[in-house]
């Protein structure tokens, strides 16, 4: 009988978990039942995230970053462009918008996040779009792009809401990429940048906030920390602004670059026993089984699990994931080697960007990557810039198809990394 | 490290001021800590927040953050920085004897 596998979700971890599944069903076509794979997703336009930080500063546009979702599936492979309404685990289905039920053998689960817009005061109230905005989705950035080319200078603030976010780097990104803009266009002395962060440095590990904060430092970007923003509110006359802090604190602007808070899918909050409080997935960190029932996966930005929300993870748990789907359908004992390795570019402006390379248990050092020979960790340089463009032709023809990267494996490289002497303290609010 | 009394009982705390051991924790130890940061009375929505916060910290191994305290608690994240104000999922998991909330990644 033939096994069916439902994929939730045709971004970059519903996608390549299709295709490696696929790919592996064909080869061991032999050794297994048929395999149906289907992916659901409610529409068909697939972006390449990391492009979105290059659409404000005009470095990235629409078309070179949007690309059809069913296209980078094997033709093989049913793309159902659909809504899902919920999934019933007591029945194995899953309920689209349409009322069409999908029964699966295997779920997975990679729906991403959700930008909670209403959940912060006053932030898609007056002034959204004109003089606060998001680049954490293509309408945002786009907009950004051209106010930012009309800015002519003030206070520019770029604020995290809340953690957890898609990338947690990408607002630094900006900050970067936003000095290296106005210093371009010759008016970097008259904006004042600002980073409001809900955290108590740059960045969640302490290693690499201290590299960063240095960074924003040099760069003249102020920072201001153990923000939580309560309010965002626009003054009724001169277009500015302010971020209002749950304690009291104010940041005012110009221009609000806002990160909002993440959720997961709606739908995962009307699945009964699926979903967190945030509609995050708890998922085991090692397996990617879903805790909610032994033949629910997921993946991605989509789990809970403590690793950053980033394409590089996906692209890694897809390998131990897509073993671990066979493995269950074989009836063998699950994989439980995925240790969290997460990789990024952080790109830094001037054509130069950071490499950060760190799993479950060891934070992101300084050193080299793969090995004690390769591009520079924590450090500034051109090679890291290069890399971070060259990783789009990546994304789209290795990545996505479910191919390994040569030097670049699941398992996070020890080799290359200089060890701290200090005990890591995690950085928390 | 350091050892501190609270309601008559020697408490072991990590350099933050937090726990080491949750289960030495009563309710008598947050009313003294409360009183020492300025809180005179801990109210019926104190409680709530302390109570949930340890439920969460024993069924999930961390505690909650603003975010979930927010969503889960029965008490706005407004409400959370009026009750405490050096910041809620902090200060809640001090007097709830719990660790440090882990921060994400």
């Amino acid at each position: 009988m033939t096994k069916r596998i439902v994929i939730l979700g045709g971004g970059t971890g519903g996608t390549l978990t299709a295709n490696r599944l696929h790919r592996h069903f064909r080869h061991h076509r032999s050794e297994h039942q048929p395999v149906e794979i289907v992916v659901v997703d409610q529409d068909n336009h697939h972006v390449y995230q990391p492009g979105l930080l290059f659409v404000p500063f005009g470095l990235a546009h629409q078309q070179e970053i949007v690309r059809p979702r069913h296209e980078q599936l094997h033709h093989d492979i049913e793309f159902v462009e659909a809504g899902i309404d919920r999934v019933d685990l007591q029945r194995d289905t899953v309920v689209l918008e349409t009322g069409r039920e999908l029964a699966y053998d295997v779920l997975v689960v990679a729906t991403g996040t959700t930008l909670a817009l209403d959940e912060t005061e006053g932030l898609t109230g007056p002034g959204w779009n004109e003089k606060v905005f998001t680049f954490y989705d293509l309408a945002g950035a786009t907009a950004l792009e051209a106010a930012l080319a009309d800015f002519q200078g003030g206070r520019l603030v770029v604020n995290v809401v809340d953690m957890p976010i898609k990338c947690p780097v990408a607002p630094l990104e900006f900050c970067f990429l936003a000095d290296w803009y106005f210093t371009e266009r010759g008016i970097r002395d008259q904006v004042h940048i600002t980073y409001a962060t809900p955290l108590d440095g740059a960045f969640t590990k302490p290693v690499a906030s201290a590299a960063l904060g240095s960074l924003l430092e040099e760069k003249g970007i102020h920072m201001v920390t153990e923000f939580n923003t309560g309010e965002v509110s626009m003054d009724d006359v001169g277009g500015a602004g302010k971020l209002i802090g749950y304690d009291g604190r104010e940041v005012p602007f110009e221009l609000a670059v806002v990160v909002p808070l993440h959720n997961g899918a709606a739908y995962i909050g009307r699945s009964e026993g699926l979903g967190d409080d945030l509609n995050f997935v708890p998922t085991d960190q090692r397996t990617l089984q879903a805790k909610a029932k032994s033949n629910v996966f997921a993946l991605g930005d989509a789990t809970n699990v403590p690793t950053s929300k980033a394409g590089s993870v996906t692209h890694f748990e897809g390998e131990v994931l897509v073993d671990n789907i066979v493995r269950y359908l074989d009836h063998e004992p699950l994989d439980d080697s995925y240790d969290g390795h997460a990789n990024c570019f952080i790109e830094t402006g001037f054509g130069k960007a950071l490499l950060i390379d760190f799993n479950y248990e060891t934070e992101p050092l300084p050193g080299h990557f793969p090995a004690a020979v390769g591009m520079p960790l924590l450090k500034e340089s051109r090679m890291n810039h290069l890399g971070k463009l060259m990783f789009q032709w990546v994304y789209w023809h290795a990545l996505l198809q479910g191919r390994d990267i040569p030097g670049i494996g699941a398992d996070m490289p020890r080799r290359g990394k200089n060890q701290p002497q200090t005990t890591e303290k995690e950085t928390t609010r | 490290m350091s050892a501190t009394t609270y309601a008559g009982v020697e408490v072991r705390l990590n350099d933050e001021g937090f726990f080491e051991d949750p289960t030495v924790w009563t309710p008598e130890m947050a009313v003294e800590m409360a009183r020492a940061d300025g809180i005179t009375e801990l109210t019926d929505q104190h409680w709530t927040v302390l109570d949930f916060m340890r439920k969460e910290f024993f069924e999930k191994g961390t505690g909650p953050t603003v975010r979930v305290l927010g969503k889960a608690s029965g008490v706005s994240v407004k409400d959370l920085y009026q009750l405490f104000p050096k910041g809620p999922a902090k200060m809640a998991a001090r007097l709830a004897g719990i660790p440090k909330p882990k921060g994400c990644i």
